[in-house]
């Protein structure tokens, strides 16, 4: 049960989360509805990529990053079962993120900083945009360090005991973003600022983006493990069903953490600053993240499996059938697999450091990140609210049918935005284009592609309007005395675990020691090379 | 459970952890850095150690025989940085001021030019500085401004720039207004010929080392320019920027775009 006040601090995460997302979709669909042909352009390219920055800063920080402190905090508290220890700095955690998004928001809607949320210099912003994204920074930082007190308080009561597995996840997804947001840390105080303040004219811009590229794939995992810890510790409970294995739970989260980190650069294989044995380095890297992926899938599938032979299947498939179709968590897990398992197919496309040269920067890779991150991860974003709402609110979340359409919205939506985005990726469409001349007839074929992502944006706004109405209506619902949250449980619950897999050591040892074979000489021979400065161009509006 | 020890050889966890990672990096490095390098067709590459250090990225020596020499020469001897210029101080603009005296006939007693010559004042200083050195050279042909760059020296020519861009030049134009006058060509330029937007370059949202200024130029000589690199009879633009730009517009086109310009900042 959680403490009255810790309800508020998780409610007040999700709900600035929420928030943030929602005006996030309704900018998304209007740059769609903008580029497309159905109305005339707004003829000014900079409105454009303000919104662009703006939808791509909140998605890509303020969402999952509250989400996954909100329910860090959650998780701290009902699965050690003890009560938050440094609530106070929990909340001032929050106030920094809040106060950093609405720091970095102020330039953003002034066009002050149209950089997009990944920064690319040598383009420059107002210095506030990237104070603002520090503090947000900072305030999780916060996150982190209290998820490894309270862990560590637990183990000195529980000596010997396993960690619980939710707790064991959600302390390594914080480990994980501790040391992933170093990288576009050191950018932005580095290299960044000095040249947004005007005390230089220059920017390393090929070293920015190799510590840029250090944030950049991790915290694609740390955007996904909220999804993954609700994957192995929400949906077997959720469905009836059970773990199947808690042991493979833990090797696929610790394999996150060694793995995530040491393949950024399959972000810049189109890069001249990084030698080409480098990227093949990381390349393969990026092959082995598909192990602990590919573990978790067979491990959720064989706990769904569990689940439906428990209700009656039979057969190969029979147990298909039998499963509780109803409840929005199954619903849930089952669309994010799809698009897990789309988004999956298309990032191998990406990682191979041939086949990537065909749809580098091209509406291909925008697709790629909606449909894992957009889908497969938020739509478990949404699936962990509706899980959580009660204990939280103390109030019925009753309306199943409603919530299941929001889902379908979500899933049929998504999809509908981003296979045309994938297929006219191959044909060779830009990405961060403000504008497609229409009247070339190069481009006029591909004009349709853009009209069914405008209508599978306009499903996903829908889908986000239901979202906030079911949380809504979550609050003035009857009053309830919700049973006590329980996480899933395993098929053999464990005992006994080897010290490696109840400890983190051994595996932030290997995340670091990877990091420095990996990166260690591209940025020690960057920031040695004389001459690689280029000229800061500031972005935005002067005068 | 807790004496067991995890960074120790005899802890399964730890040697097959790190026995299998550090597997995989000096099996991937092996492919990358060696295998994949060596068997290019590309005969540069001499032995092993040159093999590493390519696929690491080290930057291999400058090779001057490999560039292409051209028959007409290069555009310009000017190579443009953001640190061309130095920080303007008072001393560099009062010499500037001096020089600017025999300045004065075309280019207006304060930079502005009743003549149709270019206006000067408030101009960027790496721009001034760029054109008075490719007409020193003679890669900017101007039977005027030759002979009297000619005589200029480097430091009288970071002075005159210096005196020119600290002397003010009015932009009263609102934002608004602008971009609802603004012709196609400069807000969109035209993708299928290739032709990006003038407002790209020369704009509010601009600011690149040695890209003059246009607002407020007289439209004949915006105009004369743009037909002259359509012409090739103006090549200093070093990656013929202009060059491809100007050949692609029609008259019209030219002419909306030096009336547009000229119609800034008056």
């Amino acid at each position: 049960m959680l403490n009255k006040n810790s309800k508020y601090l998780v409610l007040a995460h999700f709900w600035v989360a929420f928030a943030g997302f929602f005006v996030a979709l309704l900018l998304g669909e209007w740059q769609m509805v903008m580029r497309s042909p159905l109305v005339h352009w707004i003829g000014d390219p900079e409105l454009y990529y303000r919104s662009v920055t703006a939808h791509g800063s909140a998605m890509a920080y303020v969402l999952p990053t509250l989400v996954a402190m909100g329910f860090g905090y959650a998780i701290s508290e009902f699965s050690l079962k003890q009560a938050l220890i440094g609530r106070r700095w929990a909340w001032l955690g929050f106030a920094l993120v809040v106060l950093g998004t609405v720091t970095a928001m102020i330039p953003v809607s002034m066009g002050l900083a149209s950089v997009l949320y990944t920064f690319y210099p040598p383009m420059i912003g107002n210095p506030f945009y990237y104070l603002g994204v520090v503090l947000v920074v900072v305030g999780s930082w916060i996150w982190v360090a209290l998820m490894a007190i309270n862990l560590h308080a637990w183990k000195k009561t529980h000596r010997g005991e396993p960690i619980p597995l939710p707790m064991f996840a959600n302390v390594a997804a914080a480990y994980l973003w501790a040391w992933t947001s170093i990288g576009a840390a050191i950018e932005i105080l580095f290299l960044i600022l000095p040249a947004a303040f005007g005390w230089k004219t220059t920017i390393d811009a090929g070293l920015a983006r190799v510590f840029f590229s250090w944030t950049l794939h991790a915290i694609v995992y740390f955007w996904l493990m909220p999804a993954y810890i609700a994957f192995y510790t929400l949906v077997p409970r959720a469905i009836g069903g059970r773990l199947y294995s808690d042991t493979m739970a833990r090797i696929s989260f610790v394999l996150f953490l060694v793995f995530s980190m040491p393949i950024g650069i399959h972000h810049l294989f189109q890069d001249p600053q990084v030698g080409s044995g480098v990227k093949f380095l990381h390349a393969v890297f990026t092959g082995m993240v598909s192990i602990p992926t590919f573990l978790t899938v067979f491990t959720i599938c064989a706990s769904v499996e569990i689940a439906g032979r428990l209700r009656g299947g039979k057969g190969l498939l029979g147990w298909v059938a039998a499963l509780p179709w109803k409840n929005p968590m199954m619903l849930a897990v089952a669309f994010s697999f799809v698009m897990l398992g789309f988004g999956g197919a298309g990032g191998l496309i990406n990682m191979s450091y041939q086949l990537d040269f065909a749809v580098h920067n091209t509406q291909w890779i925008t697709g790629h990140f909606h449909l894992i991150f957009g889908g497969a991860i938020v739509i478990m974003y949404f699936a962990i609210a509706y899980d959580l709402w009660p204990h939280l609110t103390g109030k019925a979340l009753a309306n199943v049918r409603l919530m299941r359409t929001q889902l379908w919205l979500w899933f049929i939506g998504m999809i509908v935005l981003t296979f045309p985005w994938h297929f006219v990726g191959i044909l060779g469409m830009p990405r961060r284009m403000a504008y497609y001349d229409y009247a070339n007839p190069a481009i006029a074929p591909q004009a349709f592609s853009v009209i069914i992502s405008v209508i599978g944006g306009l499903l996903l706004v829908i889908s986000g309007v239901l979202f906030i109405t079911i949380l809504v209506k979550g609050h003035l619902a009857n009053r309830i005395e919700p049973e006590e949250f329980r996480f899933s449980m395993a098929v053999h619950a464990p005992t006994r675990l080897p010290v490696a897999l109840n400890s983190f050591g051994l595996w932030l040892a290997l995340m670091i020691g990877l990091t420095i074979t990996n990166y260690g000489f591209p940025i020690a021979q960057l920031m040695s090379l004389e001459q690689t400065s280029v000229p800061a161009i500031p972005v935005g509006v002067r005068k | 459970m807790s004496s067991e020890r995890v960074f120790s050889f005899k802890n399964m966890w730890f040697t097959a952890s790190v026995g299998g990672v550090l597997a995989i990096v000096v099996i991937a490095a092996c492919i990358g850095f060696i295998w994949i390098p060596s068997s290019q067709s590309d005969k540069t590459i001499t032995g092993l150690w040159d093999a590493i250090c390519t696929a690491a990225g080290v930057p291999s020596r400058f090779q001057p025989v490999l560039l292409p020499t051209l028959p007409t020469g290069r555009p310009s001897n000017v190579i443009v940085t953001a640190t061309m210029m130095h920080p303007a101080d008072s001393q560099s603009i009062g010499r500037g001021a001096t020089l600017a005296m025999q300045c004065t006939m075309c280019h207006g007693i304060r930079g502005m030019s009743e003549a149709a010559s270019p206006n000067l004042a408030g101009q960027a200083d790496a721009a001034i500085y760029k054109q008075l050195r490719d007409f020193k050279s003679g890669n900017r042909e101007s039977v005027i401004m030759q002979p009297l760059a000619s005589a200029l020296s480097d430091p009288d020519m970071r002075d005159l720039a210096a005196y020119y861009a600290y002397l003010p030049r009015d932009h009263n134009v609102a934002r608004s207004a602008q971009v609802e006058q603004a012709p196609l060509i400069v807000l969109n330029g035209a993708p299928m010929r290739n032709i990006g937007a003038c407002a790209s370059c020369h704009g509010d949202h601009a600011n690149k080392a040695a890209v003059p200024n246009l607002d407020g130029e007289p439209e004949s000589y915006i105009r004369a320019q743009l037909q002259h690199f359509a012409a090739s009879t103006r090549r200093n633009d070093i990656n013929e920027q202009m060059r491809n730009v100007a050949r692609q517009m029609t008259p019209d086109e030219i002419d909306a775009a030096a009336h547009y310009y000229a119609s800034r900042g008056e």
